[in-house]
C-alpha cells in the first residue's frame, strides 16, 4: 500500500475548500439567539455598575459604601481600591455593586461617598518636550547600521519629517466582562467575553483559591475583542466575588466609558525621520526618532521594526523614547503594532518619492528588494494598480488640478505579517451512525472559527458543513491557542485535517477488508465511499463497520508537515477626495490585495479584509482618544464623540484575494491582522496626492487637514 | 403604590415625594403621554402620574403579552434583556448611539435604551427573535448570512431589525437611501459591506 501522507487535497480535487460558504452559525447571530457573556441570564442574576475615579491621577482619601450597602436592592459591594490606594489614571475603577436591578446598582454606586487627594498627571503623549520637562520620558534605547552621515552626502534626494498616530481604544461592542455563578463554595462557573478559552481558568481560580479544575469558563460568542481580551481581569475576579459575598449569579459588564478608558488602547507612535535616496531612487539612508505611550509604563512601539517591511535599507539609524503618560493601559490591538509602523514607513517614502518628482507607484516598486517579499508584493501592486486604474488617474502631489474645493488623490501603502499556526489540540468523534462532531477550546472571534473547522472535517470526509457539529467555547474541551496573532485559522485547520485524515484512514481500513477492495483506491466523496471512482458504500454504511462505540481520534499542531504555513504581505491603494475648505475626506475607494496562503472559506476571508479596511478608514480619518491635559481625562469616552466610519461612509471597497497556486501550496497562513496595516498610510498617502500638503498625524480629521493645509508644504 | 390601575393611583397616600422620587425620566414619560386632545388632557395627566416604585407593565412582544413589574426609569431595553430574557437587541452604550438596541414598535425602528418600558404599553414590540420561528427565518436574516454582514455578531441583530424596519418603509431603497437610512448602527469589526449588499439585494437595487 502507498504510504499514507498527511497534506491537504490537490486544489482541483476540493469541493468546499476555497468556495464561498456562509458561516455556520450565521443564523444564531443573525436572528439574535447567539449568546453572549452580556447576555446570560441565569435565574436570579444580579447586575453590577462601577464606580470609577475621573480624573488625572490622585489617592483615595475618604472611602464610605455604607449607604449604598443599605440601598434598596443592593446585595453586595467589592471595593477595587480602598483608602490609601493610588488611581492613576482616568476610568480606574474604585468599587463595584451588584443589586436586584441595573437602575438599582446605579443608585447604590451614586450611594458611595467617596474623596480623592489630587496628584500631579500628564496625560499629553505628542508633546515629547513637555514630557521631557516634566520628567515623564525615558530613553528605549537606538541602534545605528552602516554609515548614515555618509550616506547622506552621498545622497541626491533627501527628505525631512514628521509623522505620527494618535492611540485607539479597541471599543468592543460587547465590553469586557462575565457573568459568574457559584456552584456550591468552590466551584465557579464564568461566561466570559474571552478571545482566551482554554487560559484564563487558571486566572481566576489562583487569586480566588480555587482549584483550576473547578473553574469552568465558557464564551460561545464574542462581542469583539481585536487584542484586549486575553485576561480574566480585575473586574471578572470582582464579578466573581460579588456573586459570592450575594450568594447570586452576577453579570458585570464595563459600562461604555470605561470599556474605552481602561479596558485597552492602541499605543501612539510619533517620529521624527529622515529619508535618502539615491538618483534611480534607491532608497539609502533612514534615520529616525521616534516615542509614543503605552500609558503610565511609558513604554513604545518597539525599535527593532522600523522601518517597516523595507528592512534592507543599508544605512539606518533609530532611536526610541518613551513617555509615561496617566492614561488607560495598552492591549494587543489587531497586528501590534504594525499599523503605526505603516503609518510612519510608508508616508515617509511617499514624501521621498515626492521629492523626487516620482510617481510613488514606482518608489515602492524600485524598493521592493529590500522587503522580504518582493516578489509577491510586485505582483500585488500590479494587480491592485489595474484595480484602482492607478496609471490613468496618478497625478503629481497636489496637481490634479480642478478649480473646485473638492481635490482627488490615490495612494498606496504595503504591509506584512506572520499568521503562524497556533498550538491547538482537538477531539474528532465519527459516530457508528455516521455523526461528526469535533471538541476543542478554541473561540469563534467572528473570524468563522467554526466554519474552517466544519469545511476541514467535511472536505475530508466528503460531507456538507451541515454534517459536521462543532463544540467549541468551553476549557474543558482539549486546549487550543488563545485567538490573537491570526493564529487560528491555521491553528484549528491543521489539527482537524489531521484528525480526520487518520479517522478517514480507519474507515478505510474497515471498508476494504468488509467489501474486498484495496484499502489505497479508496476516496470519500458525496457522502460515500468511492473504489477508484465507483460508490463501493455510503459513509453511514462505511461508519456503522466502526461498532458500538464512537472513533474518538485527537489531533494537535502545528506541525512541520505543509498543512500552515507563516508569513504574508499584501498592498492596499487609496482613492479619495479632499474639500480642502471643510477638511472632510471622502474615501471613494479603496483596494486590497491580500495573500494569506491557502485559503479554506473565501466568504469569510474576504469579509476579513473588508473588515479590516473599514477599521483602517476608522483609525485613519476619524478615531481618536482625546486627553485633556488640564483635567487629565479621556474626553470623548462614548460612541457619539469617538468617531466610528458609519456604513455610507465606506465608499468602495475592492478585495482581491491572491492565490495563485504557489500561494495554495504553501498551506493556511493567518489572515486577521495584515489587512488592517497598511489601510491608514494608504488613505494618507491619497491625501497628500490630492492637496499636495502631508498631514502628518492619523486620524486625519477635518482640523488637522486644515491646520496642514494652513501650513503648506510639510 | 405598586399597580398602575386607576384605584391604585388615586389612592391618598400617593405623594408628590414618590412621584419626584421617579426621576426626570419618568417626568419625561408623563409629559410624553400627556400630548393627547384637549378634553382629555386633564384626565390624562391624572392617570398618568405614576410613582417612582416598581408597578405592572403590560408589554405586548412579538405578538405575545407579557405583565412585569418595574420601576418607571426601567427602559424597554433592560424589560426587554434583564427581564424577559430577549437578548437579541444589545447594550452597548446607555445612549443608544449605535443601534444595537434597535427594536419595532409599531413597525417603526426604535431604540429601545431610550424608551421607557412604560411608554411602550399598548403598542406592538417586535424585536429581533420575531424574524425567526424554527428553521424559518425572515430574508433580512438569511440575506445577512448569504452576504456574511457579520463578523463577531453583536451590532448584527440591531442592524438586522433596522433594515427590515427600512425596508418595510422604503421597498425599493437605493444605494444611496440605504447608506443614509442604516446609518444609525455602528459595526466596529467592518461589516457594512455585506449589509449593503444584503439590503441592495432585497430593494433590488432601488429598481
Amino acid at each position: 500500500m502507498a504510504e499514507r501522507k498527511v497534506a491537504w487535497k490537490a486544489r482541483k480535487d476540493n469541493s468546499l475548500i476555497g468556495s464561498d460558504i456562509t458561516r455556520i452559525d450565521g443564523v444564531e447571530k443573525a436572528s439574535g439567539s447567539a449568546k453572549y457573556a452580556a447576555d446570560i441570564n441565569t435565574p436570579g442574576t444580579l447586575f453590577g455598575r462601577l464606580l470609577t475615579f475621573k480624573g488625572g491621577a490622585g489617592v483615595v482619601k475618604s472611602l464610605d459604601t455604607s449607604d449604598a450597602e443599605k440601598t434598596p436592592g443592593v446585595r453586595a459591594v467589592h471595593v477595587f481600591n480602598g483608602v490609601g490606594k493610588e488611581v492613576r489614571w482616568d476610568g480606574t475603577i474604585v468599587a463595584a455593586v451588584a443589586a436586584d436591578t441595573a437602575e438599582q446598582a446605579e443608585d447604590g454606586v451614586r450611594a458611595i461617598k467617596v474623596t480623592y487627594e489630587a496628584k500631579p498627571h500628564w496625560v499629553d503623549e505628542e508633546d515629547l518636550a513637555g514630557a521631557t520637562k516634566s520628567m515623564r520620558t525615558k530613553p528605549l534605547g537606538d541602534n545605528q547600521k552602516g554609515d548614515v552621515a555618509a550616506a547622506l552626502k552621498a545622497a541626491k534626494y533627501v527628505h525631512k519629517g514628521y509623522y505620527g498616530i494618535a492611540t485607539i481604544s479597541h471599543m468592543c461592542l460587547e465590553p469586557h466582562g462575565s457573568h459568574c455563578e457559584w456552584d456550591g463554595e468552590d466551584k465557579l462557573n464564568v461566561h466570559l467575553s474571552t478571545q482566551n478559552v482554554s487560559g484564563t481558568g487558571g486566572q481566576f481560580a489562583g487569586p480566588l483559591g480555587l482549584e483550576a479544575s473547578n473553574v469552568s469558563i465558557t464564551c460561545n460568542y464574542i462581542g469583539g475583542g481585536f487584542g484586549s481580551k486575553f485576561a480574566a481581569d480585575q473586574w471578572g475576579l470582582a464579578c466573581a466575588e460579588l456573586a459570592k459575598k450575594a450568594g447570586k449569579p452576577v453579570r458585570l459588564m464595563l459600562d461604555r466609558a470605561t470599556e474605552l478608558k481602561i479596558a485597552g488602547t492602541r499605543p501612539s507612535g510619533f517620529a521624527e525621520v529622515t529619508i535618502a535616496a539615491d538618483a534611480e531612487g534607491n532608497i539609502t539612508v533612514w534615520d529616525s526618532h521616534h516615542w509614543g505611550t503605552s500609558g503610565i509604563a511609558g513604554s513604545t512601539i518597539a525599535l527593532s521594526q522600523l522601518p517597516y517591511c523595507f528592512d534592507g535599507i543599508p544605512n539606518r539609524n533609530r532611536k526610541a523614547t518613551g513617555i509615561s503618560t496617566n492614561t488607560g493601559p495598552n492591549r494587543a490591538w489587531r497586528a501590534p503594532p504594525h499599523p503605526q509602523l505603516c503609518a510612519v514607513t510608508d508616508t515617509v517614502i511617499d514624501d521621498l518619492a515626492a521629492k523626487m518628482g516620482a510617481d510613488s507607484y514606482d518608489i515602492f516598486m524600485k524598493n521592493l528588494d529590500k522587503t522580504p517579499k518582493p516578489d509577491v508584493y510586485a505582483e500585488e501592486m500590479k494587480i491592485g494598480a489595474k484595480l484602482i486604474d492607478w496609471k490613468a488617474q496618478w497625478h503629481a502631489h497636489g496637481k490634479g488640478g480642478g478649480n473646485g474645493a473638492v481635490k482627488r488623490g490615490l495612494g498606496m501603502a504595503l504591509h506584512r505579517w506572520g499568521g503562524r499556526a497556533g498550538a491547538t489540540t482537538c477531539t474528532v468523534k465519527v459516530h457508528p451512525d455516521g455523526a461528526v462532531e469535533t471538541f476543542l477550546g478554541s473561540q469563534d472571534l467572528g473570524t468563522g472559527t467554526r466554519t474552517v473547522i466544519a469545511i476541514t472535517l467535511a472536505e475530508t470526509f466528503g460531507l456538507q458543513v451541515a454534517d459536521v457539529k462543532v463544540n467549541l467555547g468551553n476549557n474543558s474541551y482539549p486546549k487550543a491557542n488563545p485567538s490573537g496573532g491570526s493564529i487560528t485559522v491555521g491553528g484549528v485547520t491543521g489539527p482537524h485535517r489531521r484528525a480526520g485524515l487518520e479517522a478517514l484512514w480507519k474507515i478505510y481500513d474497515l471498508v476494504a477488508a468488509k467489501y474486498k477492495v484495496a484499502a489505497d483506491s479508496l476516496t470519500a466523496q458525496g457522502g460515500k465511499i468511492l473504489s477508484a471512482g465507483k460508490a463501493v458504500c455510503t459513509w453511514k454504511q462505511a461508519c456503522s463497520l466502526l461498532g458500538p462505540m464512537a472513533l474518538e481520534i485527537q489531533g494537535a499542531g502545528p506541525k512541520n508537515d505543509g498543512l500552515t504555513d507563516q508569513g504574508v504581505g499584501g498592498v492596499q491603494m487609496a482613492d479619495v477626495s479632499v474639500d480642502i475648505e471643510t477638511g472632510i475626506v471622502r474615501i471613494n475607494k479603496l483596494v486590497a490585495v491580500q495573500d494569506c496562503g491557502l485559503i479554506i472559506d473565501e466568504l469569510t476571508a474576504r469579509s476579513q479584509v473588508y473588515g479590516g479596511l473599514i477599521m483602517g478608514i476608522a483609525y485613519a480619518l476619524s478615531e481618536e482618544r482625546v486627553m485633556d491635559n488640564k483635567t487629565g481625562r479621556f474626553i470623548n469616552a462614548d460612541l457619539e464623540n469617538y468617531k466610528l466610519p458609519r456604513i455610507g461612509d465606506i465608499g468602495e471597497l475592492v478585495v482581491h484575494m491572491y492565490q495563485p497556486d504557489s500561494e495554495y501550496e504553501r498551506g493556511v497562513v493567518g489572515l486577521g491582522e495584515p489587512p488592517v496595516i497598511s489601510t491608514g498610510a494608504a488613505i494618507s498617502n491619497a491625501v497628500a496626492n490630492a492637496t499636495g500638503v502631508r498631514v502628518p498625524v492619523q486620524p486625519l480629521t477635518p482640523q488637522r487637514v486644515l491646520e496642514a493645509l494652513k501650513g503648506g508644504q510639510a | 403604590m405598586q399597580d398602575r390601575n386607576d384605584q391604585e393611583r388615586s389612592r391618598p397616600d400617593f405623594s408628590r415625594r414618590d412621584f419626584l422620587k421617579g426621576s426626570a425620566a419618568a417626568a419625561t414619560a408623563t409629559a410624553m403621554a400627556t400630548q393627547g386632545s384637549e378634553e382629555t388632557q386633564a384626565a390624562t395627566l391624572k392617570t398618568n402620574v405614576f410613582a417612582a416604585a416598581a408597578q405592572n407593565v403590560t408589554l405586548n412582544v412579538n405578538g405575545k403579552n407579557h405583565t412585569v413589574k418595574v420601576e418607571p426609569r426601567v427602559t424597554l431595553l433592560h424589560v426587554l434583556r434583564n427581564i424577559l430574557n430577549l437578548t437579541g437587541c444589545k447594550e452597548v452604550d446607555d445612549r443608544s448611539a449605535d443601534g444595537a438596541d434597535t427594536v419595532m414598535i409599531d413597525g417603526k425602528a426604535v431604540l429601545a435604551g431610550s424608551r421607557l418600558a412604560i411608554e411602550c404599553e399598548g403598542t406592538k414590540i417586535q424585536t429581533v427573535e420575531s424574524l425567526r420561528s424554527g428553521e424559518k427565518v425572515d430574508e433580512v436574516v438569511s440575506g445577512f448570512v448569504k452576504h456574511d454582514a457579520m463578523q463577531c455578531g453583536f451590532c448584527t441583530p440591531g442592524f438586522v431589525v433596522a433594515t427590515r424596519a427600512f425596508l418595510d418603509k422604503k421597498p425599493k431603497a437605493s444605494l444611496g437611501d440605504i447608506q443614509k437610512g442604516l446609518g444609525g448602527n455602528i459595526c466596529r469589526c467592518g461589516t457594512y459591506q455585506g449589509i449593503t449588499a444584503c439590503a441592495l439585494e432585497i430593494s433590488k437595487g432601488g429598481k
